[in-house]
């Protein structure tokens, strides 16, 4: 074998890889754009620049109304930035944190949640509570089995759906019950609270144990069912910057709006609390 | 699956006189590309041994939520593969043995859950058999079953992913069997099911066999359509998947020891159909 043809399969060998580096970028190109337009704002980031770019926000499930209103005012308010989120369960968010996904925000349904992301660091500056969400039963549209107090919930035979116990609506929901001296079987431990809600819309489920934005959120497809046991259950809601936030200022600006009396009204009208 | 058995033969007939070859008379632009494939696919598997947390496993695995969960699943995937033997053959003999209009098109829609999301297949179920469901409501209303949240649910859910692995592989098999013998059957006097049930069945015994471990496998690694049809409760619709991926979010220790004993039954079967399988390759 002459040395050139070697050096020629060297070549193609690394056309291959080549291609098979490209084939990974192709795909990935949504990602690394993102990253580019937001590093570039990132770089003017000092004192008063202006947001730019793509901010992404990692929020609990129940605030997907909320926040989806507010990225649009945002968006409005900033033009040229996008803001794109990643609803789910708020212990979900944290481990994905905590692995390095690249987020700009997290907004958490729970100090717990939020702890599991400040003790490894990954937050810059502490996290401030900007609401605050009461539980609410979900039950069918008209409230077919009567169901009036949380203790109804017990009875043999009515099929409930909790939040898994890592999640803020789960942990909260088991924190009622415990106040109350009541011991509930659910059929299922559900994965984030949508996904609780949803069993009900669906009507495979008779209750939920879900927060009170999600039974407005869910409109006539769900009836709401206030217990005072709530009250002993409040989840704060706290949000953060992030550290390794690939736009920052883009990343406070949300923050700055998500609390200000404009935001806040949003908020309270899709029923949470003020903090 | 016999066409890959019967290659398989071929393989091995061919490859006593390959070896001598070795890597020598590989080109380089194949031979880089294919190290990195068998890194890329190995290298996860490698982590989890590597990171996994080996002093605190035997508690880990003792724990009565570990047991509950695999016991659940390989109970569930089991009956999800009797399920589909039972409904699967039977389709797969009517793919492969007779005709009718717009067979194709049956065989496409077959194939459907294979490509299909699980999650979206979970949706469907409870669209389909779900209390409220276009099915389920008239099971719900006349026999007084409902299959949501229940461990029934889970083998439905699985076998409705499982299934098409069965079938597609006993009619690659029926189709590779010479049909003259079922024939032969009819002509002397068999009716077409004791042909089926005598000759049939025997002669594609082994394709039934790897169709029966595909869809078990896929069962037991089954998650979206669970989750979404059957939910999750421990000891009742909580399967080792559904198991893995909870305990990820508060205690990564735990998700890595469940993974390991997915891990280790993967293997197992790997090893129960090395005969099949690991013989091609050798």
């Amino acid at each position: 074998m002459t040395r050139s043809t070697r050096r020629t399969r060297a070549l193609r060998a690394a056309g291959v890889g080549a291609a098979a580096l490209l084939s990974l970028s192709a795909c990935s190109s949504s990602g690394s754009s993102k990253d580019s337009s937001s590093s570039g704002s990132g770089a003017t980031a000092s004192s008063s620049a202006k947001p730019s770019g793509t901010v992404t926000v990692f929020a609990a499930a129940s605030l997907k109304e909320s926040f989806t209103a507010l990225g649009k005012k945002f968006e409005q308010r900033y033009p040229g930035t996008k803001v794109t989120f990643d609803f789910g369960g708020s212990d979900t968010l944290a481990a994905s944190i905590t692995g390095g996904a690249p987020a700009d925000v997290f907004a958490a349904a729970s100090g717990k949640t939020m702890k599991i992301v400040t003790d490894k660091g990954d937050t810059a500056g502490a996290p401030v509570t900007f609401v605050r969400n009461q539980l609410e039963i979900a039950t069918l549209p008209g409230n077919p089995h009567k169901v009036s107090s949380l203790k109804d919930l017990t009875a043999s035979g009515l099929k409930v759906v909790l939040c898994a116990g890592t999640v803020p609506c789960g942990a909260a929901a088991q924190k009622a019950l415990a106040a109350s001296a009541l011991k509930l079987t659910p059929v299922s431990y559900e994965q984030d609270v949508k996904g609780a809600l949803t069993k009900v819309e669906l009507k495979e489920a008779d209750a939920a144990v879900v927060y009170r934005t999600d039974v407005k959120a869910a409109g006539d497809k769900v009836a709401g069912v206030e217990f005072p046991e709530s009250a002993k259950a409040v989840n704060d809601y706290p949000i953060a910057l992030l550290n390794n936030a690939p736009n920052a200022t883009a990343a406070k600006a949300f923050i700055e709006l998500v609390r200000s009396s404009e935001g806040q009204k949003v908020l309270t009208a899709d029923g949470f609390l003020k903090p | 699956m016999s066409e890959a058995g019967r290659d398989a033969r071929a393989v091995t007939l061919e490859s006593g006189a390959r070896r001598g070859r070795a890597l020598r008379g590989v080109p380089l632009p194949l031979l880089v590309p294919a190290l990195v494939g068998l890194a890329f696919l190995l290298l996860p598997l490698l982590a989890l041994l590597v990171r996994a947390p080996w002093r605190s496993l035997p508690d880990q695995l003792t724990s009565p939520e570990v047991w509950q969960a695999l016991q659940l699943s390989l109970i569930s995937a089991t009956c999800a593969t009797a399920l589909s033997l039972v409904l699967g053959v039977p389709l797969a003999w009517l793919l492969a043995r007779t005709r009718f209009p717009g067979r194709g098109l049956v065989r496409a829609l077959v194939t459907l859950p294979l490509v299909l999301p699980p999650v979206v297949g979970g949706v469907a179920l409870l669209l389909a058999l779900g209390r409220n469901g276009v099915v389920g409501q008239w099971l719900d209303s006349w026999f007084g079953i409902t299959l949501p949240f229940t461990t029934a649910g889970v083998v439905v859910a699985e076998a409705f992913v499982a299934m098409p692995f069965l079938v597609i592989s006993v009619e690659g098999t029926l189709r590779a069997a010479d049909p003259r013998y079922e024939e032969a059957a009819t002509t002397l006097g068999a009716s077409r099911f004791t042909a089926f049930r005598r000759v049939t069945l025997p002669l594609i015994a082994p394709g039934v066999a790897a169709g029966a471990v595909l869809a078990w496998a896929r069962a037991l690694g089954e998650f979206g359509a669970t989750i979404t049809f059957a939910g999750n409760f421990p000891g009742r619709t909580q399967t080792m998947p559904l198991a893995v991926y909870l305990a990820l979010q508060n205690d990564p220790a735990a998700a890595t020891a469940l993974s390991l004993v997915l891990l280790a039954v993967s293997i197992a079967v790997l090893a129960g159909l090395r005969d099949r399988w690991m013989t091609a390759s050798s």
